[in-house]
């Protein structure tokens, strides 16, 4: 090529031409990561400034107030964040235990074209919108709730959380359910990554000493990927905290705390999606704002937080995978 | 054990039995019960996964298949539950389109500025890495409380415009994502091989790096669109006001959706309402799955002739 005759004595045109190159494609490159910046800050700004009204009249007394009544512009989040906090709780019980088997069985335990089907079609499960969990469960999931609330009332009746069945199968046991199946394929994808990053020679070497696969498990991958795993949980949570719309569909939109999973409830993201497109008046706007407000200040921490736990290790493995690829 | 210092009298039974059968007993045995049990637990948990989705899927299958026809497809709603959903889908295509026209060039810029001009070390890559992180994290009904700030209010209008500025802020985090993490697979050799042959570095990247991560980007872009297809708190806060029967494709006016289609027809609470919602539920989730599953086709055949190279 003709190139390999010309490079020391590169004309001052074409070297002129390559630093205005480079500065064009770094200014673009930096321009598109203050944006990404400013929209993060702006987002802040505007929540605060909308739920200004109702930061000024109810101050941190919002978090811990019980009424919601729009009418009589009383506005308090108190029930919404039990609601939240009670529904992922349910959604993280069943759906990280169940997430981090499903990732053992995709790394450890299946055949190789079982887990190239398997994997993907578990994935599928992110894929589906929210919206289509919600009808599903409202029309689906919910009657069959109803059916089955009886029996798992009489069976654990005496744990306060399963109280007395309701007539609708509308609740925050179907909401704790659906989130469920929201953060299943959150969990056991992350888990499954990070699993296939654990050392062959830790594992072969357990294996020749002759542990069990359980074993392995719970002696070397687990261990080994602790910080991780937890990280892709907290992170599960976070979707789950701040479902709007399946949630909006399957809780019930109800005011109150109550003990009891088969009672209907709500949650912060859950009541801006229901009573937002028709706010009784400015107050109501604003206090859902504030209720965004306080939801975004959930997640923040939230993301961090698994950032946090995940730490430089996920960062290592990331950059060791990449130059071993 | 103690056979050391005394010896063994004819009548005793032998020390080691060359002709017991192999079986585990004891300790062993009930290790190799346990590691059984969560084999099959872990295999079960899998399972449960799977018949979740096909419950899923069946659910909006065989109720959707029904509605369906040419008809349902393309004209516009009739009436409160008469007709199709032609003028949904259009708006949806449209307000997903300009979504993805915003995100895509800004994702995949951010995603050359982390790989290619930040180093591993560097603060500011570090912080636009946190940034994304926290994007991500913020729930899309949050992502549109803000645009409702920040567009619908001092616009005094709801509108399929700020609804595809929410979505594009929803897809932009994984644009990023997935541009980086692409874009860190190119083999370093390349760039070696760019640097070597004296190429500018902005040339490097946009004829070298760029088209061998091209696959990856893509398939990126399409699974983060798919994503966005299906949200609907966006479109709840920024544009539910609209003329559900007839079509709107400008954007600066509120533009029916497929989502919002099947937010509102549950409201209706009247059973043929609830025959479109199912068939333009189908509609969705089969053109989100096709596309997952067209995206994932990509990624393999990118990463096979990655792997090729």
């Amino acid at each position: 090529m003709g190139v390999t005759a010309h490079v020391s004595p590169r004309t001052t045109k074409t070297r002129r031409a390559s630093r205005v190159g480079d500065r064009v494609l770094f200014g673009l490159c930096a321009l598109a990561g203050v944006i990404v910046a400013i929209t993060l800050v702006d987002l802040g700004y505007q929540l605060v400034i909308n739920a200004k009204p109702s930061i000024d009249r109810f101050g941190f007394g919002f978090l811990g107030h019980e009424a919601w009544a729009p009418n009589f512009k009383v506005f308090g989040a108190a029930d919404m964040l039990y609601g939240t906090a009670v529904s992922s709780a349910m959604a993280l019980v069943i759906g990280a235990p169940l997430g981090i088997a499903i990732a053992i069985y995709l790394s450890m335990i299946a055949p190789r074209r079982v887990s190239a089907i398997v994997g993907p079609l578990v994935e599928m499960l992110a894929a589906v919108p929210s919206i289509i969990y919600g009808f599903w469960g409202v029309i689906v999931l919910a009657p069959f709730i109803q059916r089955i609330e009886p029996g798992l009332h009489s069976a654990l009746g005496f744990i306060p959380l399963f109280g007395s069945p309701q007539t609708t199968g509308i609740s925050v046991f179907t909401a704790g359910l659906v989130l469920t199946l929201m953060i299943l394929p959150i969990v056991s994808s992350l888990c499954r990554d990070l699993f296939l990053t654990v050392p062959r020679e830790l594992t072969e070497g357990a294996e020749a000493l002759g542990a069990t696969r359980w074993e392995i498990i719970r002696g070397i991958v687990l261990p080994s990927t602790i910080s991780g795993v937890s990280a892709a949980t907290v992170l599960g949570l976070g979707r789950a905290l701040g479902e709007a719309i399946a949630v909006s569909l399957v809780i019930g939109d109800a005011n109150g705390i109550h003990a009891s999973l088969f009672q209907p409830g709500s949650t912060l993201a859950e009541r801006i999606a229901n009573q937002f497109p028709s706010p009784v008046n400015s107050l109501h706007t604003a206090s859902m704002f504030y209720a965004g407000l306080l939801l975004l200040v959930i997640c923040l921490l939230t993301s961090l937080g698994a950032r946090a736990i995940a730490g430089r290790f996920d960062v290592e493995r990331r950059y060791a995978r990449a130059a071993t690829a | 054990v103690s056979g050391i210092g005394h010896t063994l009298s004819p009548g005793d039974p032998p020390l080691f039995d060359p002709t017991a059968p192999l079986t585990a007993t004891g300790n062993l045995r009930w290790r190799a019960i346990v590691s059984r049990l969560v084999d099959s637990g872990a295999s079960v948990a899998a399972l449960i996964a799977v018949v979740m989705l096909g419950f899923v899927v069946y659910g909006v299958v065989s109720r959707g298949a029904s509605a369906l026809s040419l008809a349902f497809v393309f004209t516009n709603p009739q009436g409160l539950v008469g007709g199709g959903i032609l003028n949904s889908l259009l708006g949806t295509v449209e307000i997903v389109m300009i979504g993805a026209l915003i995100a895509a060039p800004l994702g995949v810029l951010t995603g050359l500025y982390l790989t290619e001009f930040a180093g591993r070390r560097s603060r500011t890559g570090r912080a636009m890495a946190v940034a994304l992180d926290v994007l991500q994290g913020v729930p899309t009904i949050v992502t549109g409380l803000f645009i409702y700030g920040l567009i619908v209010i001092p616009a005094h209008a709801e509108s399929g415009i700020a609804a595809a500025v929410a979505l594009a802020i929803v897809m932009l985090p994984l644009m990023a994502r997935a541009s980086q993490e692409v874009l860190l697979l190119v083999p370093g050799t390349l760039r070696e091989a760019a640097d070597s042959l004296g190429v500018a570095r902005w040339r490097a990247v946009l004829t070298v790096i760029v088209p061998a991560a091209a696959g990856g980007i893509v398939t990126g872009m399409i699974l983060a669109t798919a994503r966005a297809a299906g949200e609907t708190a966006p479109l709840l806060i920024c544009n539910s006001i609209y003329n559900p029967l007839t079509t709107q494709l400008n954007p600066f006016k509120g533009v029916p959706s497929v989502p919002m289609l099947i937010y509102t027809s549950y409201d209706l609470a009247v059973p043929e309402a609830l025959v479109r919602l199912w068939g333009a539920a189908f509609i969705l989730l089969v053109g989100i799955l096709a596309a997952n599953i067209l995206a994932r086709l990509l990624l393999a055949r990118s990463r096979a002739k990655m792997g090729g190279a």
